[in-house]
């Protein structure tokens, strides 16, 4: 059995009431594990907690109760094991998509020609090759979010972790950016949680899919994916082999939906 | 896009400078066709030749000088000072909370009602209208610098944080850089409030300056005087904003390309 790359172990996360807002559970005993090279989707209605749970993996929040582990060691705060990539693509509109994709690396004080060179390499993989001098305002929103994957990529993380980073772009685009995703993921072996309200998406591109409730959050249903072509989504996409796994998770979230 | 600025440029252009004429000549001859006495709208021509006559008898150059520099300094000190509390008080949100009232009746205040207190305090010279071109620049620019901090999306920040970057990284990688375009808005209305700040200052007191010449012309019932040192302020402030244009296009260079002058 490969080594867990994420883990969740009994993990509550209470926010505590303000003049504002009364306190929520956003997620309740949430127990997961991730392996090596694995790619695990996260499904569930909007505002159960899905985003919480990336925070916490990311270690820009911590548990009320329970604890998180990344490659074996408790996160206590944001590490270099982890990167996120968002609906949003983040990108500082004052650099350039070369200097974007180098912003973790330059963090992490690495020596500006090696940046440069594996900026430059992201790149190439994203097919982004001759964008390196352009803004992120002269790019289309899909060349764009291929921008913030390379950046996320470029740390070289043990753990990839993204919020439906493609719900906001049109339907082509999307098709094509989760193809690159899928094989730059399995290319470079990530381990990857992948928060998305897509099915379809997260069966094209997942080992196993994670079903949470409504809020408070809990997982209520681990589905493994057994087909073929993880690497290549739009192969699975048009196998009818999905079709069972679709049914079943639209039933799964009616119910997640239902139970007021 | 290019095309359109091209087939509309030329004849904008055009009816600008025209605009421009309509107005020159207008103000030659349109008082007098109306009966108005000279003294009241003293000519466009009356006015040039009043401007030469400054340059050599009241020595307008020197005056203009000293405005200038007053101008100048007021607004590079405002500016630096406004930005500096702004950063601070965004970076500390207890530190915001604590002053924010103090900060709100500084702001509704009328900075130039300050202009006689400086006088009293430092004399006539030159640091009572630089006090109150500093204070009235510092407002606007502190006042977005700050809100510009706080409106930096938290997902950015997070980003920062995530890389494992220093609350200094932070500083200077994201908060500083996303809040140059409204600190450069801020600088475009402060080159406007540093003149007013200076003539203020000027009209209160003391012997030099363009304020200065304004007082002693309108003392002297010398209409084309006054139009004349108003020319000379308009050209001054108009300086002082382009000066904050150039330096906004330099450091704002990578924003999308907009029309000149268009916010
Ligand atoms: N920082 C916070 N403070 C208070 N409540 C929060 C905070 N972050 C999230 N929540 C609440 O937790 C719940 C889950 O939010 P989120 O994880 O963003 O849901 P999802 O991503 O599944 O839509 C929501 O009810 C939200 O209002
Ligand atoms: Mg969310």
């Amino acid at each position: 059995m490969a080594a867990v790359r994420l883990e969740f172990r009994n993990v509550t996360r209470r926010f505590a009431p303000t003049r504002r807002s009364e306190g929520v559970t956003a997620i309740e005993g949430v127990s997961i594990a991730v392996r090596d090279r694995e790619v695990v989707s996260l499904i569930g209605p909007s505002g159960c907690g899905k985003s919480t749970l990336l925070n916490l993996s990311a270690g820009l929040d911590g548990p009320s109760v329970g604890e998180v582990f990344v490659d074996g060691a408790k996160v206590t705060g944001p590490n270099s094991h982890v990167a996120f990539m968002l609906q949003k693509d983040l990108l500082l509109p004052w650099r350039t998509i070369r200097e974007n994709v180098e912003f973790g690396l330059e963090i992490r004080k690495v020596p500006a020609t090696q940046r440069r060179e594996i900026a430059l390499g992201q790149l190439k993989i994203c097919h982004l090759d001759g964008f390196e001098n352009h803004y992120p305002h002269q790019l289309s929103g899909g060349m764009r979010q291929r921008a913030a994957l390379a950046r996320t990529m470029a740390t070289d993380p043990s753990v990839v972790l993204m919020d439906e980073p493609f719900s906001a772009l049109d339907a082509q685009t999307k098709l094509v950016l989760q193809k690159d995703m899928a094989q730059t993921l399995s290319r470079l072996g990530k381990t990857c949680l992948f928060i998305t309200h897509d099915l379809a998406e997260a069966v094209a591109l997942s080992d196993r899919v994670l079903v949470m409730s409504k809020r408070p959050g809990r997982i209520i249903e681990e589905i493994a994916i057994d087909l073929p072509d993880r690497d290549d989504p739009i192969a699975r996409r048009s196998s009818e082999k999905v079709t069972p796994y679709l049914r079943r998770l639209t039933e799964l979230l009616d119910v997640a939906h239902a139970d007021v | 896009m290019s095309r359109t600025a091209t087939a509309l440029g030329q004849p904008a252009v055009l009816v600008s400078m025209l605009i421009g004429v309509i107005f020159v000549a207008a103000w030659e001859w349109l008082p007098g066709m109306l009966g108005v006495a000279r003294f009241i709208i003293p000519p466009a021509s009356a006015v040039a030749e009043e401007i030469v006559f400054m340059f050599a008898r009241e020595n307008l150059l020197y005056h203009t000088a000293v405005t200038s520099l007053s101008v100048a300094i007021g607004f590079v000190l405002g500016a630096a000072l406004g930005a500096a509390i702004g950063y601070a008080l965004a970076v500390s949100p207890t530190a915001e909370f604590a002053l924010s009232p103090y900060i709100l009746a500084l702001q509704i205040a009328p900075k130039v009602a300050f202009a006689p207190l400086f006088v009293m305090w430092f004399g006539f010279n030159l640091m009572p209208k630089i006090l109150v071109a500093t204070l009235i620049v510092f407002f606007p620019v502190m006042v977005n610098v700050l809100g510009a901090v706080r409106q930096i999306d938290r997902d950015q920040i997070n980003l920062g944080r995530a890389f494992n970057a220093t609350r200094l990284e932070l500083f200077w990688k994201i908060e500083v850089p996303a809040s140059m375009p409204a600190l450069f808005a801020g600088l475009r209305i402060a080159a406007t409030l540093a003149v007013i700040g200076v003539i203020v200052g000027e009209l209160v007191g003391g012997s030099v300056g363009l304020g200065y010449l304004l007082a002693f012309g309108q003392g002297q019932a010398n209409t084309p005087m006054v139009f004349g040192v108003i020319i000379m302020l308009t050209l001054i402030g108009l300086v002082a904003y382009l000066a904050v244009v150039v330096a906004e296009a330099r450091v704002l260079h990578y924003m999308p390309k907009r029309d000149f002058g268009a916010r």
